[in-house]
């Protein structure tokens, strides 16, 4: 089944200055065990499609269905939030207790689950995001890669389905970056976790199975990796980037190399140049 | 404005269970015009080294100077040694807090005590320095968007009129666009206005396209202070700092391990480009 | 990071001691009872010496420094001063010690003062030794306990115990937060020590307006994670940590009890 079913969604916010379109018809299907990211400049609405995912904002028009069930349904508000983990933005504004492990059990205590079920799962989740060691810890002293794990611990205790970032990678460096990057990609190939990944660093993009570009409330490219970003001239004139090795192979085929199209790393680019003597 | 560290030490909360050296043994120096990044992993002490230079913190040991004053000495005015030496900090739009753009930007030249005439003309021509357009200025800062937010923020140490402007991560959060828009104004204020800037980063591909010189800090010590070319030629000693080089080099320093003549550094995907198509050609002729 | 490292929140020192292992419950409520021990046995050098040496025995226990014990009195050293002067200019009981000008000081009077004063040292004392030995979240799960049986009157225990928690979740980080403000606005020629109070105040503003947006936007971003981590108060929520009273719990209730009667005897039967 599709964890997320998404059908000509639209969003308005209405502020004092009149009415800004925020969503205005997007399609999207993400499966069980996918890894999907979402590609878009600052304000190009792909914030405000990550909080239809769990029900935090509802459909102005369409609908989001979560493993079946329709987010508008009120009934099922708990049980939509329980299978969507989010993690957002800024790591300092999510966690609530003052110590590391009283955090990781904030979600599964609201859900009601007894407690040795609840010990079990906090040892286990900080076991999945490699923090076991940090425990005890006060967050506020953790780096920010490390508070962004102890964030997706708190929600791997909830166990589920789908775990969104939102663009939870855009306020750290490049060595928390790369943490929170390689524990979901370990969590989505070894535990088969579906992960939606919000973000304007095309480098993490790269790494998903699948990458939706937003635009103006709409998805305007979506396909894998290598077709998107093969797509450089529109990603540009969008304001995105294109990863440095897949523009530095186009910019060579333009210049006569007998380059194949679809480049996105490094190590890719030096096979195919070694391949063509 | 010439700004020099000499064998400065730092260290925080001195005495104490939880001290920390922050700075060993700097010696640094920054010349007028320059246009100098500073790269270093969180908590190499990168931070710490720029808030010497205006005098926010002082040294535990050894001297700062700054256009022939010393910060340590008796009597130095902290305050108009601020103006000359202007410090954006990281995430710098959580400075914000005047009800209009226009009020905003004009506290730091108020603070200096700029008479009121002049003070509109500097707020308009920083606004314009960071490609802002003078009819927000009446707007409120908290309803402009993100990037516009830090531009303001940039403006509004720029109003000062700074000798030496230095930028803690100021692209930090921005989307790609707002990056290359704040980047491309920074670099023109430098070839125009002639003022010497610091940038502190942690994108190896923005300093190396921006700037001349680079000094690398780590445990907070000096590791490398050079050329960006011969900086990025220690790949692998980089990496064991937490940093890396631009992904041209590394595609490069790829290819020279398979045997290619490329040179070891690109600092730019059109320079990586020209080197890789002659050594593609050089190849073809051998073969 | 720098200044906040050195502020230890609540003042709690951790420890390993048997104080220190005690159920907060139990602590919480024996520094309760002991404080109305305090004011319902008869004020006497005796009475107040018993319990002195009880709270003596349990700093000890809990390997508290001393100084550190004793630093605590210090923001009520003026009350502790004023108590112990006006007593001994307005009693007038006892023999009369001398006469300076027109006041009159009587052996009554330096009695009650010195005594009132030893208990509202001693009130202080239990306070203290309550918050040294518990760590602050502990404590916060205790009220929550102790204020439980007071919901039905419309008493909001479990929210009360959340908001403390958060609290002390953002306390340091606000902190650091406000250093960071004040140090890009000092960048921008701001003078936050100079000037009359009037100019003074007004020169905070720079620092206290980001400073309270930023606390909203925390606030609005944090509530908005807690729904999505289906908070939904305190109605079906379960604890990973649960409070357990053992065998050390009974054991200083009965100390309790004993030091408590020893005290009412000494007040009352004697």
């Amino acid at each position: 089944m599709d964890i997320l079913d998404i059908a000509d969604l639209h969003h308005i916010y209405r502020g004092h200055e009149g009415e800004t379109i925020a969503l205005a018809g997007v399609d999207l299907v993400v499966s069980e065990g996918e890894f999907v990211a979402v590609i878009g400049r600052n304000g190009s609405g792909k914030s405000t499609l990550a909080k239809h995912f769990n029900a935090i904002l509802l459909p102005g028009g369409g609908r989001v269905l979560v493993a079946g069930l329709d987010t508008r349904e009120e009934a099922l508000l708990w049980s939509v939030r329980q299978m969507v983990g989010m993690v957002f933005q800024h790591p300092d504004n999510q966690i609530v207790a003052t110590v590391v492990e009283e955090d990781v059990a904030f979600g599964p205590e609201n859900l009601g689950v007894p407690t040795a079920e609840i010990i079990e799962r906090v040892d286990a989740s900080l076991r999945q995001v490699n923090m076991e060691d940090y425990r005890t810890h006060a967050p506020h002293l953790l780096s920010g890669g490390q508070k962004q794990r102890v964030a997706i611990a708190g929600i791997l205790a909830m166990r589920p389905r789908l775990i969104v970032l939102d663009e939870a990678t855009a306020m750290l460096d490049p060595i928390g970056r790369s943490e929170v990057m390689s524990t979901i990609l370990r969590l989505n190939r070894e535990e088969g976790m579906t992960a939606v990944l919000i973000t304007h660093h095309m480098d993490e993009a790269v790494k998903a199975n699948r990458v939706v570009v937003i635009d103006q409330g709409q998805v305007v490219l979506s396909g894998t990796p290598a077709e998107v970003f093969s797509q450089y001239k529109l990603l540009e004139a969008l304001g995105l980037d294109v990863p440095v090795a897949a523009k530095l192979s186009i910019l060579l085929a333009e210049s006569g190399l007998p380059l194949p199209a679809h480049i996105l790393t490094a190590e890719q680019l030096v096979d195919e140049l070694c391949r063509l003597n | 404005m010439p700004i020099k560290l000499e064998q400065v030490d730092f260290v925080y909360a001195g005495g104490s269970p939880f001290e920390r050296a922050a700075l060993k043994g700097i010696n640094l120096s920054f010349l007028d015009g320059e246009f100098v990044g500073i790269i270093g992993q969180t908590g190499s002490g990168k931070s710490t080294l720029v808030q010497m230079l205006n005098g926010l913190l002082k040294p535990t040991r050894g001297t700062v100077t700054v256009n022939g004053l010393v910060t340590t000495a008796k009597g130095v005015k902290l305050k108009s040694l601020r103006q000359e030496v202007g410090l954006v900090f990281q995430f710098a739009e959580y400075q914000l807090f005047a009800e209009t753009v226009a009020a905003d930007v004009a506290f730091g030249p108020e603070n200096q005590g700029v008479p009121a005439s002049e003070i509109a003309e500097r707020v308009d021509q920083a606004l314009l320095n960071v490609g802002l357009p003078l009819e927000i200025k009446e707007r409120s800062p908290f309803e402009l968007s993100g990037g516009q937010m830090r531009r303001v923020a940039i403006a509004g140490v720029l109003a000062m009129n700074p000798k030496v402007l230095i930028l803690d991560e100021p692209t930090a959060g921005l989307d790609p666009r707002g990056r290359d828009e704040i980047l491309s104004r920074i670099r023109e204020l430098h070839r125009q206005r002639g003022i010497t800037v610091i940038l502190v980063s942690h994108s190896m591909e923005d300093v190396a396209r921006l700037v001349d010189r680079l000094v690398v800090i780590h445990g907070g010590q000096i590791v490398y202070d050079a050329t960006p070319r011969e900086v990025f030629a220690h790949g692998s000693s980089l990496k064991t700092y937490g940093l890396g080089v631009p992904q041209a080099t590394e595609v490069l320093g790829l290819l020279k391990a398979k045997g290619w003549a490329v040179p070891e550094v690109a600092l730019t995907l059109d320079e990586a480009r020209q080197a890789i198509v002659r050594a593609y050609q050089l190849r073809r002729e051998l073969a | 990071m720098s200044m906040m490292q050195q502020i230890t929140l609540g003042q709690y020192l951790p420890g390993k001691s048997v104080v220190h292992r005690l159920d907060p419950r139990t602590k919480l409520l024996m520094a309760f009872g002991f404080i109305m021990v305090l004011f319902i046995i008869t004020a006497g050098w005796v009475e107040y010496g018993i319990l002195g040496l009880a709270a003596l025995l349990i700093i000890y226990t809990a390997k508290l420094p001393l100084g550190m014990v004793l630093r605590g009195l210090r923001p009520i050293l003026i009350i502790l001063s004023l108590t112990i002067v006006l007593h001994i200019f307005s009693t007038r009981t006892g023999t009369l010690l001398f006469r300076l000008w027109f006041l009159e000081v009587y052996s009554g009077g330096v009695n009650q003062g010195f005594l009132l004063a030893a208990r509202l040292v001693l009130l202080v004392l239990s306070t203290s030794v309550l918050t040294l030995t518990t760590s602050p979240i502990a404590l916060t799960d205790a009220i929550e306990f102790v204020l439980k049986p007071f919901k039905r009157i419309g008493l909001p225990a479990h929210e009360l115990a959340m908001m403390m928690t958060i609290a002390l979740r953002f306390i340091p980080t606000l902190i650091e937060e406000a250093e960071r403000i004040m140090k890009a606005q000092l960048a921008r020629g701001a003078d936050f020590e100079s000037g009359g109070l009037i100019k003074r105040a007004k020169s905070l503003l720079p620092l206290l307006v980001p400073l309270f947006i930023s606390a909203f936007r925390r606030a609005d971003e944090l509530a908005m994670a807690m729904e999505a981590r289906c908070y939904r108060g305190g109605d079906g929520r379960t604890k990973f940590k649960v409070l357990r009273y053992t065998k050390l719990d009974f054991y200083a209730w009965t100390c309790f009890v004993a030091v408590s009667a020893l005290a009412f005897y000494v007040s009352y039967a004697l």
